[in-house]
This record gives C-alpha cells, sequence and structure tokens, in this order.
C-alpha cells in the first residue's frame, strides 16, 4: 500500500484545442486534508473530475489507490467510486428526495443493509453535520448551508477513503462557513480518510489544510504548507494569498487597443 | 473585390449546411446510443419496479386529465362531422362505424402521442435536463450510480407502458363523446350505433394495428425527451431549447411514422 492514496503524474488535459493542464503532477498521503488553490477557470474542478473518472487526461496518469483511473472499465471505475465521496458546489441534492432519503441514497442503491439499518446510519451522518432534525426537509426548504452540509452527510454516507470538496466554501455566510470548515477537518479524522478540498477561499482553507497546490496557467505554480505558503515571497501566491489587484494575475482579460476600440466602435 | 466576397458567402453557407448535417447525424447517432443502452440497463427497472411505477404515476396517471377532456372532445367533433357527411348518402347509422375507427386506428394513437410529447415528454426533458444542469447527475455518476439504470430506464419503461393505455383510453372516451352527439343530441339509433361498430370494427385489423402505433409512438417520444433532456447543455437556456425541440422532434416524428405504419399495415 503506498502511503498515497492519489497520484497525478505528469497530467494534461485540455478542452476544444486549450489545454488547460500542462504536465500537472501532485500526491495526496493518506490521511491528509489537501487543498488545490487558483484563480476561476485555472481548471481545479477539472482536476476533481479527473480523479473521478468523469473526464479523461490527454497524457499523464491519474492513479487512484494503485489503480490508473482511465485505464480501467465502467465497472473499475465504479468500483474506484465507492471510494470516493464529493460535495459539489452547490450541494447537487436529488430535489425530488427528502433530506433523508437524500442521505439514505448511495446506502440504498450500493449496499443491500436492512432499512433499519439504513435509517439509524443516516441519523447519525445526519447527526454529525447537525441536521438531524432536518431529516424530513426538502432540499428547497434548507438554507445554502444547510444543503451544503446534507450533501456533506450524503457524501460520507459510505464512509469514503477520499472525500473531494468541490468549493464547499463559495457563496456561505461566515457561520456557515465555519461550520463546514470545522466539518471537514472533524469528519477527515474521525474517518481516517483523505479529503481533496478545491477551493478560493485562502482563509478558510488554510485553517485546515495539511498540504497546498497553487495551480496557475496550466501548471502547479506553487505547494508547500499553509505555513510556507504565508511566507511565501512568490508573486502568484502573494497576490492570491493577500488579495493583491496587482501582480502576476493580470486584472484584465486579453483585449484590443482600448482606446481605438472606442474610437472605431466597432468590436 | 464583389467576386471573392461572394466565394466566400458561398462557402460560408456550402460549411453551414454541412455543420448542420454532421450535428443531426451525431445526435441520432448518440440517441441509438443511448436507447441501446437504456435497453441494456432496463433490468432494474423491472427488479425495483417501484421506480418504474413513481413514473407511471407522473407520465400517466397525471396525463388522463389532458386525454380524457381532449379524446371526449375529439370524439364529438367526429360525430358531428361524420354525420354531416354521411347523412348526405343516408348512411347516417354508420356514424358509430366512423368515430370508432377514425380513433381506434388513426386518432387514438397519434393524438394521444402529440399530447403525451406536449405534456410528459416536456416534463421529461425538462426534469432531466435540470438534474444535469444542477449536477444531479454527475453526483450520481460519482456515487458509482448509473444514471442510466437509475433514472432513464424507468421513465423509458413508464412511457412505453402508459401511452397504449393512455390511447385506449382515448379512443374510449371518444366514442362515449361521439355516442353522447350522435344519440341522444343528433337522434341516431342507438342500437344502429353499437351493432354496426361491433360488426365493423376488426380485433386484428383495426385494435391491434393500433395498439401497435401505440407501442412505436410510445418509444419515439419517450426516447426523444430523454434525450433531449440528457443532451441538452447545462444552462437556462439549453433546458428551454431541449424543451422545445423535444415537442417539434416528436410531432413530427409521430406524425411521419404514422404514416409508415399505415402503408405497411395496409399492404400486410
Amino acid at each position: 500500500m503506498t502511503s498515497n492514496i492519489v497520484e497525478i503524474d505528469n497530467l494534461s488535459f485540455g478542452y476544444k484545442g486549450r489545454l488547460l493542464h500542462k504536465g500537472i503532477n501532485m500526491a495526496f498521503p493518506r490521511g491528509k486534508v489537501v487543498a488545490i488553490m487558483g484563480g476561476s477557470g485555472s481548471g481545479k474542478t477539472t482536476l476533481l473530475r479527473l480523479i473521478g473518472g468523469q473526464i479523461k487526461p490527454a497524457q499523464g496518469k491519474v492513479r487512484v489507490d494503485g489503480k490508473v483511473v482511465h485505464e480501467q472499465d465502467r465497472d473499475g471505475i465504479y468500483q474506484l467510486r465507492r471510494k470516493m465521496g464529493m460535495l459539489f458546489q452547490h450541494g447537487a441534492l436529488f430535489t425530488d428526495l427528502s433530506t433523508f432519503d437524500n442521505v439514505a441514497f448511495p446506502m440504498r442503491e450500493l449496499t443491500d443493509l436492512p432499512e433499519s439499518m439504513i435509517r439509524d446510519l443516516v441519523l447519525m451522518k445526519l447527526n454529525a453535520v447537525g441536521l438531524r432534525g432536518a431529516h424530513m426537509l426538502m432540499p428547497t426548504e434548507l438554507s445554502g448551508g444547510m444543503a451544503r452540509r446534507v450533501a456533506l452527510a450524503r457524501a460520507i454516507a459510505l464512509d469514503p477513503c477520499i472525500v473531494m470538496y468541490d468549493e464547499p466554501f463559495a457563496g456561505l455566510d461566515p457561520i456557515s462557513m465555519g461550520v463546514i470548515c470545522g466539518l471537514i477537518r472533524s469528519l477527515n479524522d474521525a474517518l481516517g480518510a483523505t479529503s481533496i478540498i478545491v477551493s478560493h477561499d485562502v482563509k478558510e482553507t488554510f485553517i485546515i489544510a495539511d498540504y497546498v497546490y497553487f495551480v496557475a496557467d496550466g501548471v502547479v505554480a506553487a505547494e508547500g504548507t499553509p505555513h510556507d505558503l504565508m511566507q511565501s515571497t512568490l508573486p502568484f501566491v502573494h497576490q492570491f494569498v493577500h488579495g493583491e489587484k496587482d501582480g502576476p494575475v493580470p486584472f484584465h482579460y486579453p483585449a484590443g487597443n482600448y482606446q481605438s476600440e472606442l474610437l472605431n466602435q466597432q468590436l | 473585390m464583389i467576386k471573392s466576397n461572394l466565394i466566400i458567402s458561398i462557402a460560408h453557407f456550402l460549411r453551414g449546411i454541412g455543420h448542420r448535417m454532421i450535428s443531426r447525424v451525431w445526435r441520432l447517432g448518440a440517441g441509438t446510443r443511448l436507447f441501446l443502452l437504456t435497453i441494456m440497463y432496463s433490468g432494474e427497472s423491472f427488479r425495483r419496479f417501484h421506480l418504474t411505477l413513481r413514473e407511471i404515476y407522473f407520465t400517466g396517471v397525471m396525463s388522463l386529465l389532458i386525454i380524457i377532456v381532449s379524446a371526449f372532445f375529439v370524439g364529438m367533433v367526429l360525430a358531428l362531422q361524420g354525420y354531416n357527411t354521411l347523412q348526405k348518402y343516408g348512411s347516417s347509422e354508420a356514424i358509430g362505424v366512423l368515430v370508432a375507427l377514425s380513433l381506434v386506428r388513426e386518432l387514438g394513437p397519434v393524438v394521444t402521442a402529440l399530447l403525451f410529447a406536449g405534456r410528459a415528454g416536456t416534463a421529461i426533458t425538462a426534469e432531466i435536463g435540470l438534474m444535469k444542469t444542477t449536477e444531479q447527475l454527475s453526483a450520481m455518476e460519482m456515487m458509482a450510480v448509473n444514471p442510466i439504470a437509475r433514472v432513464v430506464a424507468p421513465r423509458f419503461w413508464a412511457g412505453v407502458i402508459s401511452m397504449p393505455i393512455l390511447a385506449a383510453l382515448f379512443s374510449m372516451v371518444g366514442v362515449l363523446g361521439g355516442y353522447l352527439v350522435a344519440v341522444p343530441l343528433i337522434g341516431v339509433d342507438s342500437g344502429a350505433f353499437w351493432s354496426q361498430m361491433q360488426a365493423n370494427v376488426d380485433v386484428r385489423a383495426d385494435i391491434v394495428n393500433g395498439v401497435i402505433k401505440s407501442v412505436v409512438f410510445a418509444v419515439a417520444c419517450t426516447m426523444i425527451a430523454l434525450f433531449e433532456g440528457f443532451d441538452a447543455p447545462p444552462t437556462a437556456e439549453g433546458v428551454s431549447h431541449a424543451t422545445t425541440r423535444t415537442v417539434v422532434i416528436s410531432s413530427l416524428t409521430v406524425l411521419g411514422l404514422d404514416f409508415v405504419l399505415t402503408s405497411f399495415m395496409m399492404v400486410v
């Protein structure tokens, strides 16, 4: 058993002729909380989809528990996914199912557990995220933070080895953000799982992450512990961590000459 | 200069046609692939029949009102129009046959399919399109649950089971509507209405052929609705276009298939 549960080796991936990742290398050790950070559109979520086998890389390998993901057939990928849980950016709760049924969904679909045991397990998972009392509510009756917590309970329903979080803090109020932040760390330690967090929220991510990768221009621009990165003098890391407007990441999307565009009244 | 602009315009036009053709062929192939995968992963729809039963409620039972009301009016109009023509030839007693044959052979399966596409088909497309937009299908995939087996196949079989039943109900209610106009309202003899119908409607040539048509329309309409939802771009506009396409493509497919099936049934 290798010490890394997920390994990304010289990975390249692109859409419609645009190369999003250019030879990325990453390692995710067992039991750790590892964050992937970077600006919007830097391909962070795509990395999670590559780990989950939803898309195939153009070059390089993604290994999960020693197996190359994109070399597996459908059954093989489904076997690997049983070891994973994923929290989607907006929760992705099934809107036709109640909170209880959403958490029970993977148990009913993937196990032969009796309904009485599923009931107990669901209540335990909901209790872990503080929403046991909301088990009868429909997703439309939940706030954004509550929906994210229910999705988290669903992601850990089958006690996965790897839990992936796609922008877990986006759009949350400070209290919900703190709650989710604490839950990710405590659930990771309680389950002995490996957590992969994709985020651009520096403060919250740095509190819980053991190791951080910064992705920019398709490559790993920097990596290290949150403490190391806070001290980093690399211009990109400094700009990102301190939220500065000026730096290597331009404010403007590449465009033609501003004056001539205004005068010519043409786009 | 003008000549080169003209050449560029023609090239652009031809490229547009080529692009549309390739896109249509691609969609046809992707739709066929989804159909085959749906058949392949249909086992669960029968093993866990409650999934299919739930969809039968949404697609079939919830469509009952529109089907029954439409059938009633269609039957009444058929009787009125039929009587108007038949009485010129002194055969107004044949009104029962005319109403029954029109409904069982053509209007029952065809109008049911058109109404089904508008009511249940659009609902299926919008639901699956929104599931895709809100990442519910991706979430299912990431949980190692096959969305084709869990979402598509139960809806497909629900449509295939519901539509022939709805078409049969349509024909029955239509005949009842025709009876109410022909007998109590116009004054055609009740015995003649029913006996002529009984004598001239053939089980094999009329009713079975009608059922075959409704099964074929059910497969086509449900599959189009499912494919459009599954293929919809994950945006509000994408789902809206997909829903529109479901109605347009289903309607044209039903009318086209009706001609083809009728031709075969006439020959055989």
